[in-house]
């Protein structure tokens, strides 16, 4: 019964964390207003794009495999969505912002699957690529966009008080949340993670299922580019920059394993959501910069640590 | 020197393993200077007094000297300061690191600087193989090697440690019959210098080429030791073999009835093994494969299984020709294979009973893309049912799951594909006798329902209880094909099922060792 109630409270850590570090900030920084409705908020605005990408991700961590190259690939997105629009309208920005996610994952998943290269080397690359793609067609400067129709859906509009990236990121969420848990693709990502070998034994097409989980992880960080680039009216590279270290980062804390065959979306979303928590007491605190990379940091490596179960 | 100090004196070692009594008080006594064989069946403890001396494991109770000292302390590292190594059936090699650096490993040349010297360790390999005269190059890099030179340097590494006592398990396994030759001379100048040498193999022919003594385990029990001269290969079968009783001999084997042929193969190669297979299998019928380890009995079940499809030949089922590409098309033809290797093969530890079960299924439990839960959960708990799992529920880790019962699972999940063949390679290694016979007995239900079942197994009473016919395998190719009745002795009474299956068994190791001959004859 013991052993029983220590298993869950290692695998709940993340959730148990949640409210701990929540409580933690509503008591200490009330008087800097943390429990205002609009601070809340922003708190979910901030985290939606990781949020996004994470959810993604986590398929991509549960099958086996990595994907380095969202945040470049969100950033690039920016510019190409911007580009698009300044051309051609909302809708064109739409379709480039969905064809360079398409593009990219693809071409992840084909070195990955066909040539053989391991993902991590393939979307390392990639990550440059990506962004020396962004930087060369826009001349590194910073294109804005003057839809306000597309800044209203993708990132800037609210409905009431919920704002439109609330909505999106829930989507997602329920979206990703079915998709792992319930359907027969989903199975076969945790399978292929799980033991490669038995689930090719058992007929599942394991690289079918790597490609597949590469094109979904681009596309959902194109995903998030449209909405940086929504949120702040423009396309510019250094948008997502450095964002795959939150992405994964909030993927383990909840629960996701990072040698494949365990994921859980919500988990990934409370991550995602902690790792946002974080952010804004630290910086409501009044640390500086430098002070808040040290503690973010020490914070997740303490969640993760609690969470690894000891053999 | 005292010549009448043994090497190796092992006295009332036994070893349990979790209830299971793996050895019970078994005496080994090993003189320097000789060749002793190490014998017995799978499972009479052979490899497990072994680890003993090497230090993996711990003996429960009894007493190792070794040259007269005893051994107290129970590890790896106070086991080679003995002078005690061994090779490694399963490679110890480190396949990015060159032969001479795996040779040295943690016991790398320095040069005055105190910096490893590459260059003086690839010298001393280089020695080593010229004493062996074998052509191995001490600088390539051991992932780049055939599988007999790995063998090579794997007992070149043991022997690098100017070992006391050296273990050699299945060293020929991988070798050509000429290696073999040059290794029998080098243990034999080994033993000129006093090296007392163990020697394990399934090759009775090796046996009584190389050794001068022979002791036989079964059933963790020591059952003889003698000269070799007093043990003509039918006699040491026999005692290796024993009276089987265990729980075997009660499995209904009943009369099959032979319907339509389901499987056929036509002159069927792989890229290495099996090599020009041709057989068919018909409804209601269990085909045993056997053969020792590397006979390609386990390549011809994956190559039926779309898992390392064939490079040459017809397969066909029911009559159609099919191609078999990948593991799909096998499930789509309406083949199942239960593989051998199942930690990494046949399960996904971590996950539950019924993701297992319900893996090769997926599709058919889905609707529009998503799996049917209540589907997938009927099917799994009908699983457990008819095969009698022991789990405590549908939702728990088949990594918490004893032996026997994870097999359950693997072949639970195979037949919710509704296979009309079965492949089950080694189905019953590493479980329980309880649910050995188990198993058994479900291959014999599986077929009596109708299917075909093609049987691997090295243990030889299984496969004579399962098995309607059996074919011996050697070196890729099928050398026998006899029916179970070819096996039977007609001078012992039917009624005596315990001691008849030790007969058939005598005669099944007679035809694998013969198959073994004839691969040789050609080469030699």
């Amino acid at each position: 019964m013991a052993n029983a109630f220590f298993a869950n409270w290692r695998q709940n850590i993340i959730y148990i964390g949640f409210v701990v570090i929540f409580v933690v900030f509503a008591v200490t920084l009330n008087d800097k207003g943390f429990l205002n409705p609009n601070n809340l908020l922003n708190i979910v605005r901030q985290t939606a794009m990781i949020a996004v990408m994470a959810i993604a991700i986590t398929f991509v961590l549960s099958a086996g495999e990595i994907d380095l190259s969202v945040g470049a690939v969100a950033g690039l997105t920016t510019v190409t969505v911007a580009m698009a629009i300044s051309a051609g309208g909302p809708f064109a920005g739409v379709g480039a912002g969905i064809a360079t996610g398409l593009a990219v994952g693809m071409f992840n998943g084909w070195l990955t699957t066909r040539i053989g290269i391991p993902s991590f080397l393939t979307t390392l690359a990639m990550m440059g690529i990506a962004k020396g793609v962004a930087m060369w067609i826009s001349a590194t400067a910073a294109v804005p966009i003057l839809s306000r129709n597309y800044s209203w859906v993708f990132g800037g509009g609210n409905i009431g008080p919920v704002p439109v990236l609330l909505i999106w990121m829930v989507l997602f969420g329920c979206i990703g949340h079915l998709v792992l848990r319930r359907s027969g693709f989903g199975r076969r990502v945790l399978a292929t993670g799980g033991g490669e070998t038995a689930a090719r034994y058992s007929g599942i097409d394991t690289d079918n299922i790597k490609f597949k989980v590469l094109v979904i992880s681009s596309c959902a960080a194109a995903f998030a580019g449209m909405l940086y680039a929504g949120r702040l009216q423009s396309g510019r590279f250094q948008l997502g920059e450095g964002d795959e270290l939150s992405v994964i980062a909030a993927a383990v804390l909840g629960g996701t394993s990072l040698f494949g065959g365990k994921g859980t979306v919500i988990g990934t979303i409370v991550g995602a959501l902690m790792i946002g928590l974080i952010n804004n007491g630290l910086i409501l605190m009044g640390l500086e910069f430098s002070q808040q990379l040290i503690a973010r940091g020490g914070i997740i490596i303490l969640a993760v640590a609690l969470s690894q179960k000891r053999s | 020197m005292n010549a009448t100090i043994a090497a190796v004196r092992m006295k009332g070692i036994s070893k349990a393993f979790g209830g299971v009594r793996a050895l019970d008080r078994v005496d080994i006594e090993v003189l320097r200077g000789e060749v002793h064989a190490l014998l017995g069946g799978n499972g009479a403890g052979k490899s497990t007094i072994l680890k003993i001396l090497n230090g993996i494991h711990r003996p429960d109770e009894g007493t190792i000297d070794v040259l007269g000292v005893p051994l107290t302390t129970h590890t790896a590292e106070a086991s080679r300061a003995a002078g005690i190594a061994m090779n490694f059936q399963e490679m110890s090699l480190i396949p990015t690191l060159t032969v001479a650096q795996n040779i040295f490993l943690t016991r790398e040349s320095r040069d005055r600087m105190g910096l490893i010297d590459d260059a003086d360790a690839e010298r001393r390999a280089a020695e080593i193989f010229a004493l062996l005269e074998v052509a191995v190059d001490p600088k390539s890099i051991v992932a780049d090697l055939g599988a007999g030179q790995k063998q090579l340097t794997e007992i070149a590494k043991a022997i690098s440690r100017d070992a006391k006592v050296l273990i050699l398990d299945e060293p020929s396994t991988a070798l050509a019959v000429s290696d073999v030759e040059r290794l029998f001379v080098f243990l034999r100048k080994l033993k000129s210098e006093g090296v007392a040498i163990i020697y394990v193999s399934h090759r009775m022919d090796e046996i009584a080429r190389i050794a001068d003594r022979a002791t036989i385990l079964r059933d963790g029990r020591h059952v003889i030791t003698a000269p070799l001269s007093e043990l003509p290969i039918d006699t040491m079968i026999e005692h290796i073999v024993g009276k089987r009783s265990k729980g075997l001999s009660d499995v209904e084997r009943g009369t099959a009835v032979k319907g339509e042929v389901l499987l056929e193969l036509h002159g069927v190669s792989g890229a290495h093994k099996p090599d020009n297979i041709s057989l068919s299998l018909h409804r209601g019928e269990v085909l045993g494969l056997a053969g020792l380890l590397g006979s390609g009995r386990s390549a011809l079940a994956r190559v039926i299984a779309g898992i390392e499809p064939a490079r040459a030949g017809r397969i066909s089922v029911k009559g159609r020709p099919v191609t078999i590409r990948k593991p799909s098309d096998a499930i789509g033809a309406g083949i199942a294979l239960v593989p051998e290797a199942r930690a990494t093969q046949g399960i996904i530890p971590s996950h539950s009973v019924e993701s297992n079960m319900t893996l090769a299924v997926i599709g058919r439990l889905s609707k529009a893309g998503f799996v049917d839960g209540k589907a997938a959960s009927d099917l799994t708990d009908t699983q457990i049912k008819r095969l009698a799992v022991k789990t405590a529920s549908r939702d728990h880790a088949v990594s918490t799951l004893s032996g026997g019962n994870q097999q359950k699972v693997v072949i639970g999940k195979w037949l919710a594909t509704d296979p009309d063949i079965l492949v089950f390679d080694e189905p019953t290694a590493g479980i329980d006798i309880g649910s050995k016979s188990e198993i058994i007995r479900l291959v014999r239900e599986l077929a009596a329902s109708g299917k075909g079942v093609i049987m691997i197994s090295s243990e030889l009473s299984e496969l004579l209880t399962a098995c309607d016919r059996i074919l011996v395998m050697s070196d890729g190719r099928v050398h026998q094909d006899l029916p179970r009745s070819a096996f039977d002795d007609s001078t012992v009474p039917a009624d005596d099922t315990a001691h008849r299956l030790q007969a058939a068994e005598q005669r099944l190791q007679i035809e694998i060792q013969r198959a073994l001959k004839a691969k040789e004859v050609p080469r030699g």
